[in-house]
């Protein structure tokens, strides 16, 4: 067992070094094989570990990665139904994407190199997840970012694509700091990195210590950093210049959510730290509202998705700060299945229109796309939560806890719904229905894409589809699958819990549940109304609605106030300290040290043959006099 | 008698290159007296573990009355630098393959010279002998530099050779004066000076002489200033012993003499002196960000990565000390990498200017590939051989102070910075009239690299033997302060 489980990280990671080795001598046709085959294997893999698995979490370590005395980071993993749900997604929807980019990058001259490095991402993520210890999962935390800057910046010939790589991974590297420091602080209080130990002790404490809220806070950095949260949110729409697949699989589906699977993770800690989970809702509140309202602005049809991610991974740090830890993988799981959906069929409308992105220019392309309109149907209504489709019992899940918890967040959470439904529709009415607003549509021969992307298009849009009946609430007379399968995983932190969301009678959960759909009809009938058969393209002067087209001026601000001052105090420091002051005291020193020594002077005579011989035959008649006498 | 090969091979072979006159039999002799070099301290390794780390020692009596002896040996700290040493030398002469070289066989006999005066420094357990091993290393370094240096060298090399040799005196009066302070009959060994009795005034200023002279050599801000300009100007073979290796020395002085003699000084000062290094840190790490020189940008790179190794150090934990002897290694491995990528860039382009470049990417993956790799160990990323060390010292100086290591930490961020930028400035993007014409790497070309990228990797993934000759050596060291 143990080594099927090795081998599911390890077949990617092989997967990698094979495309990475033989870049150009691999034919295309290998590295399609390779490629999505080793995740497809790893998912069978994985498979076979959930059908083995007895809802008792084992560890197992392979060797001692770093260990000196006290500290002992061994690599280890641990498998629990957390761990294996992650696997499942990460390897699932990981080879549907790699299907699919089989097609969509056919034509790129780094094909293999885009298949090694889309390998090498899965690898890494799946570290991430069956890690036993934070500072392996820090190996993947860092691993994956590494891979979305290789991504982001594949077709590295574009420099703005370039500024966008490296903009997510200093941003990534600043959460990174906060958890490096939030890791050494659990190190310093429980003498360990591993979960089971950390969560072991952490019981014991008494919540809202000040260490705690530190810990907490400081993961909570990363996960800030990794899952595009406000303030470190603008890397996200940036890195929508790497390829449309890489956009669904990092940046919608896996990477972005190891935020999220790390606070739900460490969810023992989080519970101990009110003031932690307060924060929490409230800068995912703030990142939801503000992106959202974004994305009702954006004409780039990648753009309003990445937007649009960031909201839904809002959502679900608001399901984590009450403490609806199911809640948050439920929607982390469904949100993966409609995203990706999502940006997969954004990527063959891109396709088949040879690299348009603006939606302004679209409309009418549902005849010409029929698989890619129905799926993308599929999509939006799944992530606009109309049953019975997965994102309605995600997003239901979520909204129920947050009402138990607190009225006003629930408000604003159903706002957020609402705003969601708007922008997809407009984003689906805009692309698919009305007229073609293309330049010259005759010309353009619009072509449906190849089957081996529109498959992958199809599960995808089963999955987004069927997949919220894992977890039917009980008051719709379901199971709870999923929420009994994370049950062991999640008792202690729900019992630890001290704002426990009460319970919601049945009646009101009922009535809730219609007024949020009767909302969410609302608005997609506003964003027929809005978008069909008009004309798109006007600027506003209304002066909030042009704060918002500009996203807040946020990047602006960034650049005012970090970049550029970055840039002065480093030509500053240059020129004023290190030039004129530091350098002039040495040289003034130095001055005097020439002459008070004037013998060093010889040593410019130019002599160095004979210098150097004698220095050599000295020291060596010291050693054989030694020796020998 | 291992101990004792390792100095006195490359002082031969230093002595032997004088005679030869062809340039191709310089250069193969040399190469294969490094190679040979390499293979005793692998049997020095091998040695090292079969004796269950016992020092390797070997002593002659040497001005006796005078308490000056021959003493080296091998212990965990030693062992380490050794193998940095013997394994960069072969990597270092290689790389001057097919380079035209002047007075060929005066630069490969001053290579063995300084990796002489390296093993001597790395090896030395008696204060006297040390301070002779020092110079001794610096003067083929400042040789190397001045004679087959670029522009403005005799300026700058001479500011290199006043600013480091001043900083060896007072070391040399430091280490005399100690002498003086050891029991009766007075002696230079180390356990003696290490016994040294010192009242508390006195000790700060051994302190100071120690730290200073040490500092340059590193070199920790503020006592940097030689660095850059001397990186630039050297060639490259000249930058790779200075960076790589010379700069360790400095390091090890710290944890060899430095710290055993006067660790009560950094107590009582309660991390003055860490602040120094910390503060360079950010500084140099600003600086590296607006430089258009590559040499340049490494060399400021290297201070700030350097200066987070001497904060390791001073901070006086176990942790954080191992951390910095695995750093040392790592930085030496990946400093050279750096060094090589830029000369083959050189080579190719005749510019190490950053804004004159870009597009390499397009036209060598294969150099691309290795930059990046090498770049990555430089950023310290987890399976790196960098993350290991930063890791270590972060967190040791985390448990000595939270502030500092927050501080220090910015280091993950700002050489992210610096270095992407680069490479994105230099690789990326579209070719133009500079990089139009770059051919990729040859498989001659790519050995020295895969030897580079094969210990980033090791020591980023399996650190464990390492990890155990640091534990050794700084256990010793840490035994003493408590």
């Amino acid at each position: 067992m143990t080594i099927l489980i090795a081998l599911v990280p390890l077949l990617p990671l092989l997967g990698f070094i094979i495309l990475g080795l033989g870049y150009r001598g691999i034919p295309k046709r290998v590295a399609a094989i390779l490629g999505p085959g080793t995740i497809l294997i790893s998912f069978i893999l994985s498979l076979i570990v959930l059908f083995n698995f007895r809802l008792s979490p084992f560890a197992f370590r392979f060797f001692d990665w770093i260990s000196l005395g006290p500290v002992s980071i061994p690599f280890e993993f641990l498998i629990d139904s957390l761990s294996i749900l992650m696997m499942l997604i990460i390897t699932g929807v990981g080879f549907v994407i790699h299907v699919y980019s089989i097609g969509y990058m056919s034509h790129d001259k780094g094909f293999n190199r885009f298949f090694a490095y889309m390998n090498l991402f899965i690898f890494f993520m799946l570290i991430l997840v069956m890690s036993a210890n934070y500072a392996v999962m820090f190996i993947g935390w860092e691993g994956v970012g590494l891979c979305s800057y290789l991504l982001i910046g594949f077709w590295f010939k574009n420099q703005q694509f370039n500024n966008a790589a490296k903009k997510a991974f200093i941003m990534n590297r600043i959460g990174d700091l906060g958890f490096l420091l939030g890791m050494f602080l659990i190190f310093t209080t429980f003498k360990s990195f591993g979960y089971q130990v950390v969560f072991e002790q952490a019981k014991t404490m008494s919540a809202g210590s000040g260490t705690m809220v530190a810990i907490t806070m400081l993961l909570f950095i990363g996960a800030v950093g990794k899952s595009a949260q406000i303030p470190l949110y603008t890397w996200l729409p940036d890195a929508m210049a790497g390829p449309t697949p890489v956009s669904a699989l990092i940046h919608a589906a896996t990477m972005v959510t190891a935020g999220v699977y790390m606070v739900a993770r460490s969810g023992v800690l989080y519970v101990l730290a009110p003031v932690t989970m307060e924060v929490m809702g409230i800068t995912a509140l703030a990142t939801m509202l503000m992106t959202a309202a974004i994305a009702i602005f954006q004409n780039d049809i990648k753009k309003v998705l990445a937007y649009s991610t960031i909201s839904q991974l809002g959502y679900m740090f608001l399901a984590l700060s009450v403490g609806a830890f199911t809640g948050a993988m439920f929607h982390l799981m469904t949100h993966a299945f409609f995203k990706a959906l999502l940006f997969l069929g954004a990527g063959s409308v891109i396709h088949a229109l040879e690299g348009e992105q603006d939606i302004r220019k679209m409309g009418g392309l549902k005849n010409a796309l029929p698989k890619t309109y129905w799926t993308f149907l599929v999509g939006t209504l799944a992530i606009a939560g109309l049953p019975p489709l997965s994102g309605f019992f995600s997003k239901d899940e979520i909204l129920g806890n947050v009402f138990g918890s607190s009225l006003p967040l629930w408000v604003v959470a159903v706002g957020v719904s609402m705003m969601t439904a708007f922008y997809m529709f407009r984003l689906l009415f805009l692309t698919f229905a009305g007229k073609n607003r293309g330049s010259d549509p005759q010309s353009l021969k619009i072509h449906e894409s190849p089957s081996v992307m529109t498959i992958p298009l199809i599960i995808l849009a089963v999955l987004a589809f069927f997949g919220g009946f894992l977890n039917i609430p009980e008051i719709m007379g379901g199971s709870g699958m999923l929420k009994e399968f994370l049950a062991p995983v999640f008792a202690d932190a729900v019992r630890l819990n001290q704002l426990q969301p009460h319970h919601v009678a049945a009646r009101l959960e009922w009535s809730n549940m219609v007024v949020v759909l009767l909302l969410v009809l609302l608005m997609a009938y506003v964003a027929y109304r809005k978008t069909v058969n008009r004309d798109p393209g006007t600027a506003s002067r209304n002066v909030l609605i042009r704060l918002i087209e500009n996203k807040f001026y946020v990047d602006e601000v960034y650049d005012y106030l970090f970049v550029r001052p970055a840039l002065r105090i480093s030509d500053a420091l240059q020129k004023f300290i290190e030039e004129r002051f530091i350098d002039r005291i040495v040289n003034g020193t130095g001055t005097l040290v020439v002459r008070f020594s004037n013998g060093i002077r010889y040593l410019q005579s130019g002599h160095v043959g004979m210098y150097l011989f004698f220095m050599i035959i000295g020291i060596l008649l010291i050693l054989f006099i030694n020796i020998f006498l | 008698m291992l101990t004792f090969t390792l100095i006195f091979l490359p002082l031969l072979a230093a002595t032997g290159l004088f005679f030869v006159k062809e340039e191709k039999w310089a250069r193969n002799l040399a190469f294969a007296m490094a190679l040979v070099e390499f293979g005793i301290s692998i049997a020095a390794l091998v040695q090292y573990f079969l004796y269950c780390h016992c020092h390797l020692l070997f002593r002659l009596d040497w001005l006796a009355s005078y308490g000056i002896s021959l003493k080296f040996g091998i212990d965990g700290l030693s062992m380490l630098m050794v193998l940095l040493t013997t394994f960069l030398v072969p990597i270092i002469i290689y790389t001057t393959f097919g380079q035209k070289i002047n007075r060929p066989a005066s630069f490969y006999s001053l290579i063995f010279l300084m990796q002489a005066g390296l093993m001597g420094v790395f090896t030395a357990f008696d204060g006297m002998v040390f301070y002779i091993f020092w110079e001794l290393a610096l003067i083929p370094a400042y040789f190397i530099a001045a004679f087959w240096g670029g522009k403005d060298r005799i300026r700058i090399t001479f500011k290199f050779f006043a600013y480091t040799f001043s900083g060896s005196l007072l070391m040399l009066v430091a280490i005399i004066f100690l002498y003086f302070r050891t029991p009766l009959p007075h002696s230079f060994d180390h356990i003696w000076l290490y016994a040294s009795n010192l009242k508390p005034d006195e000790q700060i200023w051994v302190f100071l002489a120690f730290f200073i002279a040490f500092a340059i050599k590193v070199p920790i801000f503020p006592f940097h200033t030689w660095q850059p300009d001397t990186y630039v100007t050297a060639p490259y073979p000249g930058s790779m012993l200075l960076g790589g290796l010379m700069s360790k020395m400095g390091l090890f002085g710290m944890i060899r003499w430095m710290i055993p003699i006067t660790f009560s000084v950094l107590n009582t000062t309660n991390g003055l002196f860490i602040i120094l290094p910390v503060t360079g840190i950010v500084y140099a790490s600003l600086i590296a960000i607006r430089q258009d020189d590559l040499k340049r940008l490494i060399a400021y790179s290297s201070i700030a990565h350097l200066g987070l190794v001497a904060a390791g150090i001073m901070v006086l934990n176990a942790q954080a000390m191992q951390g910095a002897m695995i750093q040392m290694i790592s930085h030496g491995i990946n400093i050279v990498g750096l060094f090589i990528i830029i000369q083959y860039i050189e080579a190719r382009t005749k510019t190490t200017s950053i804004s004159e470049l870009g597009g390499i990417a397009i036209k060598a993956p294969r150099l691309a590939a290795f930059f990046m790799i090498i770049l990555l160990g430089s950023i310290a990323l987890p399976l790196t051989n960098g993350f290991v060390g930063e890791f270590l010292i972060l967190l040791g100086m985390f448990k000595y102070n939270m502030v500092f290591a927050a501080v220090a930490g910015l280091t993950i961020i700002f050489s992210a910075l610096y270095m992407l930028w680069m490479y994105q400035r230099v690789m990326l993007g579209n070719t133009n009239a500079v990089t139009e014409q770059v051919s990729d790497l040859s498989w001659k070309e790519m050995i020295p690299l895969i030897a580079i990228v094969i210990m980033v990797l090791w020591i980023g993934i399996f650190p464990g033997m390492f990890m155990k000759m640091a534990e050794n050596g700084v256990g010793q060291v840490i035994g003493i302060i408590r």
